[in-house]
């Protein structure tokens, strides 16, 4: 009976204990600006997931390190979601009420369940290379903010890529193309692009999808050996994507003719399958493995030689810990540039947050000043355009690290825009959504 | 021709794994009348001792021997799970004896619950691999007769062949030997074993290890084939419709039943899934088992119930 007492009362107080201790939005201050961290540093999809969170909270750090957003100091808080859209809605609940005036929910499942409340708590969502393709359209989807891609870009991207390798465009005709992809709203967004593009060109368009979280694929696998598709995209995200390269390897399809999206292009997706995995190649959404990059050297000398990183060190400058870095990079430049207009040195609503964001005007040489030299291009938003660029590239994996292996891309808007100004429509009338008109675009 | 033969070889292999998972559930519902939901998470934490023991063995043996790494590595995820059988029985069981069904299963949620969280805590959340020298390629035979050859995954041969030989070691095990007898007059009525001289709690730490060596297996065999992380726990999930089909009571009602859902639902899929939208093998393997159900509820091989009122 003593030990139980002690036992339940030594589990209260390290609850308490933990909470006071390892949260460090207990100890905000009302001067500093609150951002809400989601992650998904347990369950299915954590190997990707992991890294993705220490590349953003140690952004926060590093800001913090070099003295704020004019002088306004970080404070964040993590909320464990595990990559489910219901815990996620839970966590968006709780921290929405600490103060969040920006998220991220690391989710594209979540970001439709958060696209109707995002107006209603006025907190704008940055979903950097996932989301709804649509939201682009700002003058609809006012909160959202899909910067750097979407997957209506990856989808566009890709196909350029593969007329790239086959000698053009033309070349695509009579051509099959596989789509082996999550079977969820992620996984799903390619599709209409793909139909698209396979109508424009003639390509024989095969859709594979593959059951959450995919670690049976086999029956997919006996399909692209039967059909021997002459390209092969892959939608994949934590456990499927290395299982997909896994079952190309144990079905003898080549991997040089295998793309991936950006969430299937990183070291977890690929360590385990090692040289298996060689010629294995996948978009990257602007940036890739940035070891050698000023930001990540500033961030190994400012936050982790001074013991304060939120990993291990030697996962600083990989390809999903870029992409959480990059990720908290445009959160805080939102905030700055709404201190622009709302005045330096004050802490930002959600409102004022989403005016920076949709003025952002990261040009070059303000990038390579932050330290993305090399790392990003440019990426400008207005009130129609919440997307703010479309740079892509292709990384390979050969077999031990990614190395770039293609030039540059951009998304071909002849034939996106049409389509996002369409779904974009659609919605607007589902929902009873005015668009709105430059004059309430100046506002 | 070719493709229906390796889509069936390709199912009777997934379903020879599948057999070697739904083992683990059969093994302890036999001998103490749990339906041990942890089962997945068994699998998970066997796996990442035995790659973490293996890697941390690796490095200090400075990466000269992956055989000894692989044998450390083994009797090291072996201890583990020999820890966890007499906790599982000492903590939980022993507290338990004569509870509900219902109130056991929900048991083994919490056991589930807690292996996955203090086996991250303990091993990490990466991606981990186990490297056993499964050879990855895959082989084309029959040339000859078909056009294009019938492929063959060498890795899920050698992991089939590897479950099928375990099976039938525990199929011998639990019918010939004094301590498989005793396991099974436990699980038919504890108080009469106990009275003819068979110690309860001895015995479920046996049937516990017993499942911890099968969930070490199913680990290795699963982590060399698309590495070691938590989604490990989900193939237990698949192991579910086996069980169902197959009987819970059953040790050559896991084989059958595995066989059975692993042919079929790669038959469903590649043969119905097209016309559907695709993506349908993981729920008509449940169509199945229900419809065995539906004509026999204990299953192909369970034990009929007939409780006398």
């Amino acid at each position: 009976m003593k030990f139980r007492t002690l036992a339940l009362a030594a589990a209260i107080a390290s609850v308490g204990l933990s909470s006071a201790v390892f949260s460090p939005a207990a100890s905000a201050q009302a001067q500093e600006q609150f951002f809400p961290v989601l992650v998904g540093r347990t369950g299915p999809v954590a190997p990707n997931a992991v890294p993705w969170a220490n590349g953003y909270v140690d952004y926060l750090k590093l800001i913090n390190a070099q003295g704020g957003i004019n002088g306004v100091k970080l404070s964040y808080e993590e909320c464990e979601f595990g990559y489910a859209t219901d815990r996620g809605v839970e966590c968006y609940e709780r921290l929405k009420g600490k103060g969040a005036t920006v998220f991220q929910p690391l989710s594209t499942g979540l970001t439709f369940a958060l696209t109707d409340k995002a107006p209603v708590d006025k907190i704008p969502l940055i979903t950097a290379g996932y989301g709804r393709s649509e939201s682009q359209d700002g003058s609809v989807f006012t909160w959202n903010f899909p910067l750097l891609g979407t997957y209506w870009v990856a989808a566009d991207v890709a196909i350029q890529h593969v007329a790239n390798q086959l000698g053009g465009l033309d070349k695509l005709k009579g051509k099959k193309i596989a789509l082996v992809y999550h079977d969820s709203p992620y996984g799903k967004e390619p599709i209409p692009v793909l139909q698209e593009r396979a109508k424009l060109h003639g390509f024989d368009l095969q859709l594979l999808p593959v059951t959450a979280p995919g670690v049976e694929q086999k029956s997919t696998w006996l399909q692209v050996r039967r059909d021997r598709p002459d390209y092969l995209l892959l939608w994949g995200w934590g456990v499927m994507t290395s299982t997909s390269i896994k079952e190309a390897q144990a079905t003898g399809y080549p991997r040089e003719k295998m793309l991936g999206i950006w969430w299937a292009g990183a070291e977890p997706d690929v360590k385990d399958v090692g040289a298996g995995a060689k010629g294995y190649s996948a978009l990257a959404l602007q940036h890739g493995a940035e070891p050698n990059s000023k930001v990540v050297k500033d961030m190994l000398a400012m936050v982790h030689d001074k013991g304060q990183g939120t990993g291990p060190k030697d996962e600083v400058g990989s390809v999903l810990y870029m992409r959480g870095l990059i990720s908290a990079m445009l959160g805080v430049e939102g905030v700055r540039q709404a201190q622009e207009r709302y005045g330096k040195g004050k802490v930002m609503t959600g409102e004022q947050v989403r005016w920076g964001l949709e003025n952002l005007n990261l040009d070059q040489a303000k990038l390579d000043a932050m330290g993305f030299a090399g790392v990003m291009r440019p990426v400008q938003t207005s009130c129609t355009d919440h997307m703010g660029s479309s740079w892509v590239r292709v990384h390979t994996w050969d077999g031990s690290k990614w190395a770039f292996s293609s030039d540059w891309y951009q998304a071909d808007d002849k034939v996106l825009r049409p389509m996002v100004l369409e779904a974009a429509s659609k919605y607007a009338a589902e929902k009873n959504i005015q668009r709105r008109t430059a004059e309430q675009c100046a506002q | 021709m070719a493709f229906f033969i390796e889509t069936m070889l390709g199912g009777l292999m997934t379903g020879m794994l599948y057999s070697l998972v739904a083992l683990g559930f059969v093994l302890i519902f036999k001998a103490s009348g749990v339906f041990n939901f942890a089962q997945g998470a068994m699998v998970l934490v066997a796996a990442l001792a035995m790659a973490r023991f293996s890697e941390w063995s690796n490095a200090a043996l400075g990466g000269d021997s992956l055989f000894l790494a692989n044998v450390i590595g083994i009797i090291g995820a072996g201890a583990v799970m020999f820890l966890v059988a007499w906790a599982v029985e000492r903590f939980v069981l022993r507290k338990l004896v004569n509870q509900e069904g219902a109130t056991l299963l929900m048991v083994t949620l919490g056991i589930a619950y807690v292996l996955e969280g203090l086996g991250q805590t303990f091993f990490g959340s990466e991606i981990y691999s186990i490297d056993v020298g499964m050879p990855k390629d895959p082989v084309i035979m029959f040339e000859g007769l078909f056009e294009g050859g019938v492929l063959i995954n060498k890795e899920d041969f050698i992991a089939a062949a590897l479950a099928a030989v375990l099976v039938a070691g525990l199929t011998v095990f639990f019918q010939k030997t004094a301590i498989g007898r005793a396991l099974r007059a436990v699980a038919d009525d504890h108080q009469a074993a106990q009275s003819v001289g068979i110690p309860l709690n001895k015995t479920w730490v046996i049937v516990w290890c017993v499942a911890g060596l099968v969930a070490l297996v199913a680990g290795i065999i699963w982590g060399s084939k698309m590495g070691v992380q938590f989604s490990l726990v989900t193939v237990a999930l698949r192991a579910l419709p086996v069980v169902i089909l197959g009987g819970l009571t059953s040790v050559p009602g896991a084989i059958v039943g595995g066989l059975i859902i692993g042919v079929g639902e790669k038959l469903s899929e590649v043969y119905l899934g097209p016309f559907v939208g695709g993506g349908i093998e993981i729920w008509f393997a449940y169509v199945m088992a229900l419809i065995v159900l539906l004509f026999r509820p204990q299953g192909l091989f369970g034990e009929k119930i007939i409780n006398r009122v």
